[in-house]
């Protein structure tokens, strides 16, 4: 009873998983936005469906219609959908760069990359106890 | 005018952020943002002068009411925190020019200034605002900015921290917004003082605790409270000189905002440290976090990257302060908040000289620099001593308080602890300290690290470290305001 009448609660709940464990579980940084995207869908389903009363109708003033479902959760979450993209744009410039300067957008690749360009910089320094002893 | 005061401190960097790009010219646009956080600064002043001597002002967006529109609240605590954000920001943005031609290329440095601006707006709009909906919009405002922000740093790593901690962000942020949805379902509004109004007799409501959970976690994220700093070490080390000296001095502190207001105004004292074991949990995560992080920062070869961590270890203090909960422990933390956005700030602008003379700032650049550079390191060991909480700095002041508040509930163990803590921020101050003052200059570059930083940088930073002296010495202005905000917090809370 519970699980058919609140389905698109579970919806939400299912896909925010999904998201969550693809931003976590994967490596392409592509594949991390769209499981971003999902966890961020999830929630925007979530919002507009607290939004419905029970046998309401559209929230527009009309002859007969007193019962109208609550507008103000679906105008809020227009507000979060645009700050959605905005993110998911600029994830997406920001994986272009990191293309362009590792030439990868596997996140292991990037990690070996940055380990070695540490391990190269802190060379000198590995020196310096030497050279401050003699 | 003086009524528009709340909205104008928002507005006004929010509508100078696109005018920046009609300008073009660095230098002007430079002089424009200046002049926009002057401008904030005063309206900040005059806010807390206004709030310090009527009490809380709130304004009515569009001239909606309060539960319905959305309402600008400014007490004593967020007119506290403006102030800091504004004025930290105003003297950051002085050394700006310097450090920007210098690092950033010309054509971007029109868009760092906008980015900027939209982040000060963000920061000020968090603060400033009464509805829950609009935290998580300025929010978002602040946080995609700062993305963009760091990646204008030089290092390709920079792109991947901002990268990192788009993801970090954006799910704390989220989860900000869940919980703002789950306390809209149970109590159909989303002003602050209509919610903690309503929330009281939902305590028992598994959803308000799911909402308070969401939230917690998502500020905390924001916040970089161990263990979920992460993203803040390689944030902070990756991006421009000065962004790390905003980010530091503004940013988190905003976010300490954030997890005040909601646990002790929304939710209400008795529900966030009675109800729920939230005071052990900020107590034993702030003093780990303390551990940990000054721990790590000892053996840090890249200097930004050190006083990162120790910002990580410096949060944990503040947070402490929440977890004991008291009139005192309130006031260390809100004291601590100034302190250490002083310390940090004026500590990162000193680094900014540096990496504009050395091109970097790692330990072995810092060989000799006692001779070479003398002013640029005495500000960084006295912002150090100020962090460590020497007597006669800032950093005592706030620790002083915490210490007492911990002797006050005869909580011993965490006294003695907040003391070694500080003994950890002395292993790494004076790692800085051998290396600039006790070792020669490394060879061969001995004849380009003569110059001192430039005065554009310099005298910012000074100014800074010398209102960690000053406030050390003349402790009236913060402590009185701390006191009577913290008292507010917490009698407000008790109505």
């Amino acid at each position: 009873m519970l699980l058919a009448s609140h389905y698109n609660y579970w919806i939400v709940i299912a896909l925010m998983m999904i998201g969550l464990y693809m931003v976590i579980a994967q490596g392409n940084l592509v594949k991390k936005i769209i499981g971003l995207n999902i966890f961020q869908t999830s929630v925007f389903i979530f919002y507009i469906s607290v939004g419905k009363v029970d046998g309401g109708g559209a929230p527009i003033l009309t002859e007969g219609e007193t019962l109208y479902s609550n507008p103000l959760p679906h105008v809020l979450i227009l507000t979060a959908i645009v700050v959605g993209i905005a993110t998911t744009a600029l994830a997406l410039a920001l994986t272009i760069r990191i293309k362009r300067a590792y030439g990868s957008i596997e996140e292991r690749d990037i990690q070996a990359a940055e380990d070695l360009q540490e391990r190269t910089a802190t060379q000198p320094q590995t020196q310096s106890p030497a050279g401050k002893e003699q | 005018m003086l009524a528009h005061l709340p909205i104008l401190q928002v507005i006004l960097p929010l509508m100078a952020a696109p005018s920046c790009l009609l300008i073009r010219k660095s230098t002007l646009v430079w002089l424009f943002t200046l002049a926009v956080s002057f401008a904030a600064l005063a309206v900040s002043v005059l806010l807390l002068q206004q709030v310090y001597a009527t009490g809380p002002i709130s304004y009515q967006l569009g001239g909606w009411n309060a539960p319905w529109g959305i309402e600008y609240r400014i007490d004593l605590l967020n007119a506290w925190v403006l102030f800091i954000v504004t004025a930290l920001s105003t003297a950051v943005l002085t050394a700006a020019h310097t450090s920007v031609t210098r690092e950033l290329e010309p054509n971007r440095q029109t868009v760092f200034y906008t980015l900027y601006l939209l982040c000060f707006a963000g920061l000020l709009g968090i603060v400033a605002t009464g509805d829950a909906f609009n935290v998580f919009v300025f929010l978002e405002i602040s946080s995609l900015s700062t993305y963009a922000l760091i990646a204008l740093g030089k290092d390709r790593r920079a792109l991947w921290a901002a990268f990192q901690y788009l993801i970090m962000g954006t799910i704390g942020a989220t989860f900000i917004l869940i919980g703002i949805g789950f306390l809209y379902m149970m109590t159909g509004t989303l002003n602050m003082a209509d919610l903690a109004a309503r929330i009281p007799p939902l305590s028992e409501s598994t959803t308000v605790l799911t909402a308070f959970a969401f939230i917690f976690v998502g500020i905390c994220l924001k916040l970089a409270l161990f263990p979920l700093h992460l993203w803040l070490p390689n944030a902070y080390s990756c991006a421009p000189s000065i962004v790390t000296a905003f980010l530091a001095a503004t940013a988190t502190k905003v976010a300490l905002y954030l997890l005040l207001r909601f646990t002790f105004t929304v939710f209400g004292v008795d529900f966030s440290l009675s109800h729920l074991p939230l005071d052990t949990l900020l107590i034993g995560l702030g003093l780990v976090g303390v551990f940990a992080a000054s721990t790590v920062a000892i053996y840090q070869a890249n200097i930004k990257r050190m006083f990162a961590f120790s910002s990580v270890a410096q949060i944990g203090y503040m947070v402490v302060g929440i977890g004991i909960g008291t009139v005192t422990a309130l006031q260390a933390t809100l004291l601590h908040l100034f302190n250490h956005a002083l310390m940090k700030g004026g500590l990162f602008l000193a680094l900014a000289g540096l990496v504009y003379q050395l091109g970097g700032c790692r330990i072995e650049q810092f060989r000799g620099l006692g001779r070479t550079m003398p002013w640029t390191m005495a500000a960084i060991v006295v912002g150090g001593l100020s962090l460590i909480g020497m007597p006669l700095t800032v950093g005592f002041v706030s620790k002083w308080y915490l210490i007492s508040a911990a002797v006050e509930q005869q909580f011993w163990v965490v006294a003695v602890l907040v003391v070694l803590g500080s003994l950890l921020a002395v292993a790494y101050v004076w790692k800085l300290v051998e290396a600039a003052y006790f070792q020669a200059p490394a060879a061969g570059t001995e004849d380009e690290t003569k110059a001192e930083a430039p005065l554009g940088i310099l005298l910012p930073a000074w100014l800074l470290i010398a209102a960690n002296i000053y406030f050390g010495i003349d402790t009236r202005l913060p402590v009185e305001v701390t006191a009577a905000a913290s008292q507010f917090l917490l009698g407000g809370a008790a109505q």
